[in-house]
C-alpha cells in the first residue's frame, strides 16, 4: 500500500474531485448491474414463458433447450467444427478485404485520375445488397468454401475501399506540403504521413468489417454449405429444430462479439497519441 | 559576393475552372547571404505563391529563381519552409519529429543525431524530447518546428507567417527567440509576415508588395545606429518608430489605391 502511494506522485486529489470520481464509479456500476440485470429478466422470462406454455417451446425454444441442444449437438453434430468453419471463414474473408481494401485505397490515392473513373462504380457497387450476388456467385464458383469467402468479400469491400479512400483523401494538405519541403515524394509522404494518420480510422473501418465479414459469411452458408453456423440454421428451419437455429443464432452473437472486442483490443493499444 | 537569391521578372497565373488568377507580375528582387528579409503586402496579393515557388513548391512559369546564380531546378542548396502552422506529425515524439527531414534525405546517421541533441539543447527543447507534440505549448512546437527545419541545413530559410497562430504575448516572445536563432545560425531568411512592428524588429530589409497581382512596390532599408541581434531591444530603438511610420505610409498608400 504505502509503496503505491510514493510511486504516484501526482498532486493530492480534492475532496469535490474525490466525491465526483465516486459517483461517477457508482453511476458506471449502476448502469452495469441493470445491463446484466436486463438479460437475466429476459432470459428468466424467456424461460417461464415456455415452461408455462405461454409461448409455444417447439417454435420460440427457450433457454433450457437451447443448453440442452448445445450439449447434444457438441457431441452428435460436430457443433465445434460448425463453429471453427464459420470463424475460419471470416477470419480468412476479413483478412482479405482488409489487405485488398487497403492496398486498393492506397492505389487509388496514387492515381486520383484512375479513382475519379472508378468512383460511381464503387459506389454503386457498394449500394448493391450483396446478398443479390450470392446466387450468381455459386453458379460461377460451385458449392464451396471459396464460394462462400467470396460472397463475404463482396458484401465488405466496397465500403471498405470507400472510407479509406476517403480517410486517405481528407489528410490536411499542409503536411503532404512539409514533407515535400523537406524534400520527400509522394511516397514519403504516404509512408510519413498518410498512412500512420489514418490508422485510427483504418482500425474503425476493420471493426465494421469485420461484422459484414460475418453477414457475408452467415449469407453464404445460407446457400452454398455443407458446414458452419449459416447452414445449422437452414438445416434446423428445414428440419424444424428451432433450437438448432436459436442456439446458432446465439452462438452467432457470442462469436461476433469476441471478434469486435478483439479487435477493440487491439485499437486500445495504438491509441493514445492520435 | 553572389547573392543568395535573385528573383527576376517573376509573373505566376492560377489557373482554375472559375478562371484565372493573377498573383505575381513582374516581381524582382535579390536576397544577400545572411540578410532576413520581410515581405508585407495586403492579405491574398500573392506572398505564400512567391514563397512556394521558391520552395519549388510550384513550377515557374515566367521570369526566373536564381539560387547563388543557379537556375533553381539545378542548385544543389536547401531550402528550408516554415509554414504558418507547426504541422508536427501527432503520432512521433519530438525527437522523431524534428529528424523527419533527415529520415526523408535517408542521412539519419549518428552526426546528424548529435545535431538534433545539440540543437534540442540549446533551444530548451531537450528535456521534451520523448514528448508529444500535445504536450507541449504553442511556443514550444513553433520552436520545435524551426529546429525541424533547421536539420536540414537549409542555405535559405522561408518563413510564411510562422507566428500568426500564437497569442500576442507568445508571439512576441517565440519572434525573439526565433529570429535570434536565425541570426545566431547566420541564416538568409524571407519572412511573410501582417505584423508591421515585427517586420521592422527582425528584418535587415522590408520589401512592401502591390496588392494583387503582386509587385514590389517598395524596398525600406532597416538600419538601426547600433546593430542588435535581438528583436526586443530593437523595438525599443528611437529609429524603431521613424520606421514604422515610413512603413505605415507605404502599406496604407497601397490599401488607399485598393479602395
Ligand atoms: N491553388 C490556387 N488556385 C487558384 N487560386 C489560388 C490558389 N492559391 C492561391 N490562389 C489565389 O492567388 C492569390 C494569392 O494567394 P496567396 O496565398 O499567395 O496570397 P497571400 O499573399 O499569401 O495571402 P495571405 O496574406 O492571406 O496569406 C489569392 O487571390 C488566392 O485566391
Ligand atoms: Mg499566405
Amino acid at each position: 500500500m504505502k509503496t503505491q502511494i510514493s510511486k504516484t506522485s501526482s498532486p493530492p486529489i480534492s475532496m469535490q474531485q474525490q466525491i465526483f470520481l465516486k459517483k461517477q464509479r457508482k453511476k458506471h456500476h449502476q448502469i452495469r448491474f441493470l445491463q446484466i440485470g436486463l438479460l437475466f429478466f429476459l432470459i428468466l422470462g424467456w424461460e417461464i414463458a415456455a415452461d408455462t406454455d405461454a409461448i409455444q417451446a417447439f417454435i420460440f425454444s427457450s433457454p433450457s433447450r437451447i443448453i440442452n441442444c448445445f450439449f447434444v449437438m457438441l457431441k452428435e453434430y460436430a457443433l465445434l467444427h460448425h463453429m471453427w468453419i464459420t470463424v475460419l471463414e471470416t477470419l480468412l474473408s476479413f483478412l482479405l478485404v482488409s489487405l485488398i481494401s487497403i492496398f486498393l485505397a492506397i492505389i487509388l490515392w496514387w492515381f486520383p485520375t484512375c479513382s475519379k473513373v472508378l468512383e460511381p462504380y464503387f459506389v454503386v457497387l457498394n449500394s448493391l445488397p450483396k446478398s443479390a450476388l450470392a446466387p450468381i456467385l455459386i453458379v460461377w464458383l460451385g458449392n464451396n468454401m471459396k464460394t462462400i469467402i467470396i460472397a463475404a468479400i463482396s458484401v465488405a469491400i466496397f465500403g471498405s475501399i470507400l472510407s479509406t479512400l476517403s480517410a486517405f483523401v481528407s489528410v490536411e494538405g499542409e503536411k503532404l506540403k512539409l514533407i515535400k519541403t523537406l524534400g520527400g515524394n509522394k511516397w514519403d509522404c504516404l509512408r510519413l504521413v498518410v498512412i500512420p494518420s489514418c490508422i485510427p480510422a483504418i482500425l474503425n473501418i476493420l471493426k465494421v468489417n469485420i461484422g459484414l465479414c460475418l453477414v457475408g459469411v452467415v449469407i453464404g452458408e445460407f446457400l452454398a454449405a455443407k458446414s458452419g453456423l449459416g447452414y445449422l440454421i437452414i438445416y434446423g428451419s428445414q428440419v424444424f429444430k428451432l433450437d438448432f437455429v436459436m442456439l446458432s443464432i446465439f452462438l452467432l452473437c457470442l462469436l461476433a462479439m469476441i471478434l469486435y472486442f478483439s479487435l477493440q483490443g487491439v485499437e486500445k493499444h495504438f491509441k493514445g497519441h492520435f | 559576393m553572389d547573392n543568395a537569391l535573385s528573383i527576376n521578372h517573376l509573373s505566376y497565373t492560377y489557373h482554375s475552372i472559375n478562371g484565372e488568377t493573377n498573383a505575381l507580375e513582374d516581381v524582382s528582387f535579390f536576397v544577400k547571404q545572411g540578410e532576413f528579409i520581410s515581405l508585407v503586402g495586403p492579405s491574398g496579393c500573392g506572398k505564400s505563391t512567391l514563397l512556394n515557388m521558391i520552395a519549388g513548391l510550384l513550377p515557374v512559369q515566367q521570369g526566373e529563381i536564381l539560387i547563388q546564380e543557379q537556375p533553381l531546378r539545378k542548385s544543389q542548396k536547401t531550402i528550408g519552409y516554415m509554414l504558418q502552422k507547426d504541422h508536427l506529425l501527432g503520432f512521433r515524439t519530438i525527437y522523431k519529429n524534428i529528424l523527419l527531414g533527415p529520415e526523408i534525405q535517408k542521412k539519419c546517421n549518428t552526426q546528424v543525431k548529435e545535431k538534433a541533441d545539440a540543437l534540442l539543447k540549446k533551444y530548451g527543447l531537450y528535456q521534451f524530447k520523448d514528448s508529444y507534440p500535445k504536450e507541449l505549448s504553442g511556443g514550444m512546437r513553433q520552436r520545435a518546428a524551426l529546429i525541424r527545419t533547421l536539420m536540414i541545413a537549409p542555405d535559405i530559410l522561408l518563413l510564411d507567417e510562422p507566428f500568426s497562430a500564437l497569442d500576442y504575448q507568445t508571439r512576441l516572445n517565440v519572434s525573439d527567440d526565433i529570429c535570434k536563432i536565425i541570426k545566431e545560425e547566420k541564416i538568409t531568411a524571407i519572412l511573410v509576415t501582417h505584423d508591421l512592428s515585427e517586420a521592422i524588429s527582425v528584418s535587415d530589409r522590408i520589401l512592401v508588395l502591390s496588392k494583387r497581382p503582386a509587385t514590389i512596390k517598395a524596398t525600406l532599408p532597416i538600419t538601426f545606429s547600433i546593430p542588435t541581434n535581438s528583436p526586443r531591444e530593437a523595438r525599443t530603438r528611437e529609429e524603431f518608430k521613424d520606421y514604422f511610420h515610413l512603413l505605415w505610409k507605404e502599406v496604407e498608400d497601397e490599401n488607399e489605391n485598393t479602395n
